[in-house]
């Protein structure tokens, strides 16, 4: 057999493209689904809230990863700056995580506990008020907008679908928790609680 | 990583580069039939022609030398399943460690130095001084603003005046630990009552603009029988235990007009500063008080 019949045979060649193609993943990615490193969560972590949960989609929602990645690589350069570097079992609750790679902003792995939240509030209405150098957009209408909590169950109950360990209880009360909550209550209580279970000095 | 999948991706790999090598063999192969080096293959397309020329040597080479790369690579570095590779080299453990070590062996002495040293002395040191502005500017400033003179609902560090008193000790204290600061809300104080009490507040540094006396002088009357005076003292003053603001001076963190102080008083303030013990720790928290504790000297 010679080269020719692969040139020759477009069937034949998009099988073997697809074959080489997806080495890469099958050594690299897939191993991942199965190692404890990736699968097993950090001492301490929790899933998210509901309102928490609903915080997050409002981050997802306004694209904030756009500007913000939510990752912190083992250099000195970002540990000094915002802590532990990342490491895998604290995202194992993030469908899908929100490592990203666009810095425009700050990472945001542990923005937790850093500031408090009126300096959030503050933040979103207008980061100017607090950060004058800053060039983010304000969000002053999460201040307002209220939330009806009409999802959160079946949000959580695709997260539960997907491995996170919510209990039956929790989905139940979860659009309890999350009704007449403004979307900013609810972004700053997913901000507040980033990175939070691995604390070492920076 | 368990033995199925180390083997896995062992022979992932190691079967990847055999098959490149097997690649570049079986199309350089001389087959049957085919044209002689340099002769027209046959192959005419509107008038070009193609010839049997092999591909240059250099290119060849080139693919021989990235197969070499990739096996040394993977008997040094870490790539073949569990095995470590022979530099025993990590991310987070050989390359960030030794980077971490590096940094503390040279700055871990600096910080040490000044540690020993008291505040005071540190503030006027001009290398602390540098080194603590630098921090400042990474870890206060977003809060504090980059001259350390605040913004609304976030103290002035750069003026005389403190919430939880401006010693060296207590501003360590302050960033070590953190400030909680919990004005209760007033709700059923409302309508007139609360507009009393308001002006009566806007009155204590000597104001007299936008104030109305009258009502300034019911409130007074009121002052001494509500919760205010538990923090904030009978004569007004605040207590920097709790961290309650002085009413009297003209330093106001949320904002003098009669609405935001009567915002303050009906809905309460809770103004907090975190702790940053765990995630600086004491020699560095020691330069950032001495620096900020310089600001206020200026």
């Amino acid at each position: 057999m010679s080269h020719e019949v692969v040139e020759k045979n477009v069937g034949l060649m998009a099988v073997l493209m697809v074959l080489a193609v997806s080495m890469g993943g099958l050594a690299e990615i897939v191993p991942l689904f199965f190692m404890k490193d990736t699968t097993v969560p950090v001492d301490g972590l929790k899933p998210y809230t509901a309102l928490q949960l609903e915080g997050r989609d409002i981050y997802l929602k306004n694209g904030c990863y756009n500007c913000h990645s939510q990752m912190i690589r083992p250099f000195r350069a970002e540990t000094e700056r915002y802590g532990h570097y990342s490491v895998a079992g604290e995202f194992v609750y993030d469908h899908p995580f929100q490592w990203g790679s666009k810095r425009t902003g700050p990472d945001l792995a542990r923005v937790g506990g850093r500031y408090s939240d009126d300096w959030h509030r503050t933040h979103l209405n207008n980061p100017r008020d607090v950060v004058p150098e800053s060039n983010m957009p304000g969000f002053p209408w999460m201040a307002t907008t209220v939330l009806d909590g009409a999802d959160t169950a079946a949000k959580m109950k695709v997260m539960q679908t997907l491995g996170v360990p919510y209990t039956d209880e929790e989905i139940a009360k979860g659009a309890e928790e999350v009704k007449g909550k403004t979307e900013q209550d609810a972004l700053v209580a997913y901000l507040q609680n980033l990175g939070t279970v691995i604390k070492t000095q920076r | 990583m368990s033995s199925f999948w180390s083997a896995w991706i062992i022979v992932i790999a190691l079967g990847n580069i055999f098959a490149c090598y097997w690649l570049v063999r079986w199309t350089t192969k001389k087959r049957p039939g085919e044209a002689a080096q340099g002769d027209v293959t046959g192959h005419a397309w509107d008038g070009l022609q193609e010839f049997n020329n092999p591909l240059p040597r250099w290119w060849l080479w080139l693919f021989y030398i990235t197969i070499v790369f990739s096996l040394v690579y993977l008997v040094l570095f870490p790539g073949l399943g569990t095995f470590k590779g022979y530099l025993g080299w990590t991310s987070q453990g050989s390359q960030y460690g030794a980077e971490m070590d590096n940094a503390a062996k040279t700055f871990d002495p600096i910080f040490k130095k000044y540690a020993a040293m008291p505040i005071e002395q540190v503030a006027s040191d001009a290398d602390a001084h540098g080194m603590g502005q630098r921090m400042f500017l990474s870890y206060c400033a977003l809060c504090h603003g980059s001259d350390g003179k605040g913004a609304k609902g976030f103290p002035n560090l750069a003026d005389a005046d403190w919430l939880y008193g401006g010693t060296p000790d207590q501003i360590k204290q302050s960033i070590m630990m953190g400030r909680q600061g919990a004005m209760p809300p007033h709700p059923a104080l409302a309508g007139d009552d609360l507009d009393k009490v308001a002006n009566y507040v806007a009155s204590l540094s000597g104001r007299t603009e936008g104030v109305d006396a009258a009502k300034a002088e019911a409130g007074k009357a009121m002052y001494p029988t509500l919760d205010c005076v538990a923090c904030h003292g009978a004569d007004g003053k605040g207590n920097q235990a709790m961290g309650a603001p002085n009413l009297t001076d003209t330093t106001w963190l949320y904002g003098s007009s009669l609405d935001t102080i009567k915002e303050t008083i009906s809905k309460g303030r809770n103004g907090k500063m975190p702790a940053h013990a765990d995630f600086l720790g004491a020699d560095k928290v020691h330069l950032l008080a001495a620096y900020v504790y310089s600001l206020s000297k200026k």
